[in-house]
This record gives structure tokens, sequence and C-alpha cells, in this order.
């Protein structure tokens, strides 16, 4: 069955205060393989003029992620996730993410489109720190593919 | 302008390492069993793996870690990674689209696994002054 278009808009509580550690980004660099100093060593980011240690651009992903699930678990979609695959991503960036910012996660259904069997779902977060100033808005789009 | 190419490795160990440094434990990207149960060709990378790979030859070609304003990509074929040394190899390359009224510039980017094209549509904006070195 088609997902319902009439979700478009449909927004969900902001998520609990993601603390950003100075080691989860070191963590998260390494697994990615970003050697930039800026993202292991706080000095060479504040010689950038950031106060700490500065994420890499996807970064936002792991706010983004967790926030989704509040969407994936929404019991009016009835999202089957065994079908879903991530189709687009986007971010946009106001400013880099830096250790110590306490990132909230506000999400909104920003479109649904149903073609050729499959559910094509794009949700919208928008990421703001402690003092509710943005910092990145991350589109995801997820396709639930059609049965048979 | 076409900037220079780059290439990465990705391996199991490395998918093992993103999941936990990214919070994303979908067993499509660790269990063999699994992948191939719902269809897939095996164990695949994580489709933000991917992105921050050619993430990383974006700030790499910007000369600046800071230097993303705008990053999109459509993921349009899955990565498959063998459970071996030498994983898969990913293919990253970009041209310079244009140049925004602020000065800002947008790449074209294409990043190619097994002679397939894995990531279509993949664009960013960067603000910089060092492009292509």
């Amino acid at each position: 069955m088609p997902l319902d278009p009439s979700a478009v808009g449909r927004s969900y509580p902001p998520t609990p205060p993601y603390l950003v550690g100075r080691e989860k980004i070191r963590e998260f660099a390494k697994a990615i393989g970003a050697t930039d100093p800026a993202h292991h060593d706080p000095e060479a980011a504040q010689a950038l003029g950031y106060a700490d240690v500065i994420a890499p651009p996807t970064f936002p992903t792991v706010v983004s992620f967790a926030s989704n699930n509040a969407v994936v678990d929404d019991p009016d979609l009835a999202i089957d996730y065994s079908r879903v695959v991530h189709g687009d991503q986007r971010f946009q960036y106001t400013r880099p993410i830096v250790a110590g910012d306490e990132l909230v996660g506000r999400q909104v259904i920003a479109e649904i489109i149903s073609r050729g069997g499959h559910d094509f779902i794009t949700t919208r977060t928008d990421i703001t720190d402690a003092a509710g100033e943005p910092v990145a808005v991350a589109w995801s789009k997820l396709v639930i593919r059609g049965e048979g | 302008m076409d900037l220079p190419t780059k290439k990465f490795t990705v391996t199991r160990a490395d998918l093992v390492r993103y999941a936990g440094a990214s919070g994303d434990f979908n067993p499509i990207h660790w269990s063999e069993r699994f992948a191939t149960k719902v269809g897939l060709p095996g164990v695949i990378a994580h489709g933000m793996l991917t992105m921050a790979l050619v993430g990383r030859a974006v700030t790499d070609w910007a000369g600046a870690p800071d230097a993303v304003l705008d990053y999109s990509v459509r993921f349009s074929r899955p990565v498959p990674v063998p459970d071996d040394e030498t994983g898969t190899e990913i293919e990253v390359s970009a041209e310079v689209k244009s140049v925004t009224d602020e000065g800002h510039t947008v790449l074209a980017i294409t990043a190619v696994c097994a002679g397939e094209k894995v990531l279509s549509q993949a664009r960013a904006t960067v603000r910089t002054t060092r492009l292509g070195k």
C-alpha cells in the first residue's frame, strides 16, 4: 500500500540534545580516514578559528540518522525497514560541528512520492546548537522497495 | 576544469569501524547471511561511508576541512565489499561546474566502483581559494 501523502509536513518532537565529544569526532574522522589535523588536534582547529576539533562534513548523519528513527518507527506510516534503502542525502552547512556542541535535531517529512510500486520519503532534519542557532540541515530520501 | 582523481579503498574492517563511529549497525553492512537474504549481492558499504570518503576528496580539493557549504549525493548502486584484505576501490573525480555570485565553487562529482557509477548527481558547493592543489 503506498505511503499516505497527507503525512507531508508532519513534524516530530526534537531529539534529546546530543553532546558532541572530542573523541567521537576523532573516532569518526579515523573511521573515514580523514587525517586533517583540525579533526584531531584542538590547536589546529583553533588556528582556523574554532573552539575545538571540527567534524568532517558528513558527521551530521550521527544526529540525523538517529532523528530519522522517529519517522521510520512512526506507526501511522508503517514503514517496513527491511525494504528501505538510502536513496539520496544532502547536507547544507551553516558551520562545521565542533566538539562541545549540544545538538538537537528537528524532523519533518518534506516529500512523499509513490512511483513504480516503490515509495520515496524525504525527511528534513534541522540541526541546531544549545543556543538554538542553526548548524546544518540534512535531507534524507529513503526508498521503500515495493513487494514482489 | 577537471580535478585530480582520488582513490579510496574500503575493506570489511572499514565497514565495522564506520558502523561503530556512525551508529548505523544495519546488518547489511556486516552480515553476509543477512545481506543475501534481503536480495543484495553480499555485504555492501554504508552509502554514508561512500559519501564520507567522497567528502574527503572534496575537502582535499578545496584545501580546507571546513570549506564545504552544501553537499548532496544520490546512491545509484551498492558498493559490494568482499571479505578479504584487499576490499574494493572507489575512484572519485570531479569537475568545476560553476562559480556562484558569492564566489563559491560548485563541483560535479563522480564516484566509480568496479566500473559502475555508485553515486549520481553528486554536487558540492565549497568556499575555497586552493582548488585542485
